[in-house]
């Protein structure tokens, strides 16, 4: 049976229609906020895959058909919470107020791209995690954080996210049993899009549902449909007022499908059926809220098209920003590694800089000759 | 106040810091009432509560990832290993992240946190339990690693590095954890990190070394004292940065360099020492360079591990060679 059509937490079933009651939240205002976010970071990893295609990106990972996961983990976070997002998280990174710019400058190969600025009037100092690469390291730095701020008694949360591959590993399942004895405000989030590059879901964990995880760790687990971005913003709310309140840590099982390749590097048709692939556009989170909106009056193919004109302008505004972007000095490298450097990596910076002065030297001269 | 041992001595470190600073937060496995398998910890829970002095499950790598996570807002953490042969679940949190927080964000984030691990041999311990493994940390831009010898550094050094605001590795010499004693002023003052301490004046060869091998360093000084050779004994202390400019310095005196390590010799550091000489300060030497390091095997059970110990005896033969062959 497909999963994607087992009964878990959802309102908007992926042929549009309301199978429960809307909850209290759900204002016609906020659900078209939450279509235009989707549709803008949709037509924006389009961009991107175009960039890394004509030599202007590193590799990316594309997050097409994820969109309802992330637009509702940055939209339910407040800003003073804590975000330790995996690679495939730009929608959450987005909906919480960092920049495209900022994006395509991680994916540009710039760590200025992690350098986010502050996102709220409160903290000055923006706490959110950067991407961690290695898989799952990411869960246990959320713990350290949601533990710091339950040491400082602060009511923030913390949201780890991560991917169903992540779920094999030690850090994961540490991190979840930590949670649990700890009672701490966290959240977790996997994003079960099915594969892990090219091991599907059924060679990476033989329990049931990756949810049923929770269980292990004594931490409140939900399974929602994470192609119905009205119940995922849902499970985010209650779980992250849960955590505030003190009650401890959840488990969110989002469960949707890669439509993309693993990244730019990668041909997912070397491993997957096609008709798997299609069968899965059946459940994509924007045509879903789409045809109920549509359907409601709250939106039409007027809206859409201008909606999507101002995307363009948008998304074409951050490239060109991005392109104009004068590179790091080579030398960075070095005034980031320490508070202050040691006498050798001074000697070594002024190596490094003798020898990419002479670089660009030869660099010009053989242009000009 | 009388004479403590190296470990009573970092247990007033801790103490004295939590005391000041209320970020300063430790975790690790049995640390709480217990106070740590060695009682680094120990009385530290009953003092700051639990909130402050944390038991962890048994798990070092979420340890190490707890601690960039705690380090990451704004925390101190001090992050005990039971043994340092236990620190590998936990090297891909050192190596990825405690090292690489600051640079990866451009100074966003950082991470001032302190890994603690008891190392070294000599203890008659289980397999796993001897290990002496600062040249792999030494080699990760990002890292720094310290290593105190005696009481009162053990005090001062851990002191300053939990004021750091680059993660540190600090290895504790457990084979002196209770067998040096000295005086330590609970003052509060921390000793320079990223320096040497010449621990004895001589003109004849400049001894460096780190760790437990400084107890049978100054041994073997004193003995070879006696037959006319005078050593100059640095500890090295900071492994990562080397205080190059004190080593120098003492090899215009002496002209000969031996460096004395516990750890095996293959890319240890001993051989950065040496080739750090060879590249700036060949011209002072008057002999070869020359090392006397732990062997490269894997560190045998206990009935052979005196075999493998760096004697008092190994370095007056070394020294005495350096001394001979190149009058
Ligand atoms: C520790 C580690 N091992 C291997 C990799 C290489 N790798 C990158 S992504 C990936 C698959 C991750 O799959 P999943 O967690 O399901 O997330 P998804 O990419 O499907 O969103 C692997 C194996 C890595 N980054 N880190």
């Amino acid at each position: 049976m497909n999963i994607q059509t087992q009964p878990m937490h959802r309102y908007i079933d992926h042929r549009g229609n309301l199978i429960a009651p809307l909850p209290e939240w759900a204002n016609d205002t906020l659900l078209q906020q939450f279509y235009r976010d989707m549709v803008l970071v949709r037509h924006y990893d389009k961009k991107a895959i175009a960039l890394q295609r004509t030599g202007k990106l590193g590799t990316y990972p594309s997050h097409l058909g994820a969109e309802a996961i992330g637009i509702a983990i940055g939209s339910a976070m407040q800003s003073t919470d804590v975000l330790a997002p995996y690679y495939r998280d730009m929608p959450a990174l987005w909906a919480r107020g960092i920049s495209m710019l900022q994006n395509l400058q991680y994916w540009g190969g710039d760590e200025l791209g992690s350098s986010f600025p502050s996102i709220s009037p409160d903290i000055p100092h923006n706490d959110d995690m950067p991407f961690c690469v290695p898989i799952s390291t990411q869960c246990t730095h959320a713990v350290g954080i949601a533990a710091a701020m339950k040491i400082k008694g602060l009511h923030r949360v913390t949201v780890a996210t991560c991917g169903d591959g992540a779920t094999s590993k030690g850090d994961f399942l540490e991190s979840l049993n930590c949670a649990g004895v700890w009672n701490i405000p966290l959240v977790f989030v996997i994003n079960n899009n099915q594969w892990a590059i090219s091991v599907p879901l059924h060679l990476q964990c033989h329990a049931e549902h990756l949810v049923d995880k929770a269980k292990g760790a004594g931490i409140k687990g939900i399974m929602v449909d994470g192609n119905d971005i009205v119940a995922m913003y849902d499970a985010l709310l209650q779980s992250l007022d849960q955590a505030r309140k003190g009650k401890g840590a959840t488990l969110i099982e989002a469960v949707s499908y890669r439509l993309c390749d693993h990244t730019t590097a990668d041909d997912a048709s070397r491993y997957r059926e096609d008709e798997e692939v299609k069968q899965a556009w059946q459940f994509d989170p924007i045509v879903r809220l789409k045809t109920y909106l549509i359907n409601q009056n709250l939106w039409s193919e007027d809206e859409e098209s201008q909606w999507l004109d101002i995307c363009h302008q948008r998304i074409n505004q951050a490239v060109e920003q991005y392109l104009a972007l004068t590179v790091q000095a080579p030398e960075s490298a070095f005034d980031y590694l320490y508070e202050k450097a040691d006498p050798d990596l001074h000697y070594q910076r002024d190596a490094l800089i003798n020898k990419a002065m002479r670089m660009e030297k030869q660099n010009s001269g053989g242009n000009n000759g | 106040m009388a004479d403590i041992t190296l470990i009573e001595a970092v247990n007033l470190a801790l103490h004295y810091e939590m005391q000041h600073d209320p970020n300063v937060v430790i975790l690790g496995e049995d640390i709480g009432e217990n106070g740590g398998v060695f009682r680094a910890t120990l009385g530290l829970k009953q003092t700051f509560g639990c909130k402050r002095v944390i038991d962890t499950p048994l798990a070092e790598s979420l340890i190490a990832g707890v601690t960039v996570g705690m380090a990451s807002q704004g925390l101190r953490p001090i992050a005990e290993f039971q043994f340092q042969g236990f620190i590998f679940p936990a090297m891909e949190h050192l190596v990825c992240h405690a090292a690489r927080l600051r640079n990866r964000t451009r100074g966003r984030l950082t991470c001032p946190a302190v890994f603690r691990a008891p190392f070294g041999g000599g203890i008659h311990a289980p397999e796993h339990h001897s290990e002496s493994i600062e040249a792999m940390f030494a080699h990760i831009p990002g890292l720094k690693v310290v290593i105190p010898s005696s009481p009162q550094r053990a005090y001062g050094l851990l002191l300053a590095a939990i004021r750091s605001n680059d993660p540190i590795l600090f290895f504790e010499p457990k084979r002196i954890y209770r067998t040096v004693k000295s005086h330590v002023e609970n003052n509060g003052l921390a000793l320079p990190l990223e320096q040497c301490f010449t621990l004895r004046k001589g003109t004849d060869i400049t001894l460096v070394t780190w760790g437990a091998c400084v107890v049978e360093s100054l041994q073997a000084a004193e003995t070879l004292s006696h037959h006319g050779i005078e050593l100059e004994v640095i500890d090295l202390a900071s492994i990562k940065p080397i205080d190059m400019a004190t080593i120098t310095a003492s090899l215009e005196k002496t002209g000969r360099l031996l460096v004395v390590h516990e750890a095996a010799k293959t890319c240890g550091v001993g051989a950065e020492i040496i080739t750090r000489v060879a590249e700036s300060a060949m011209c002072l030497l008057k002999a070869p360079p020359k090392r006397l390091t732990g062997f490269d095997t894997i560190m045998p059970y206990y009935r052979n591990e005196d075999y493998f110990m760096i004697q008092h005896d190994d370095i007056v033969n070394a020294a005495r060679e350096l001394m001979e062959g190149w009058q």
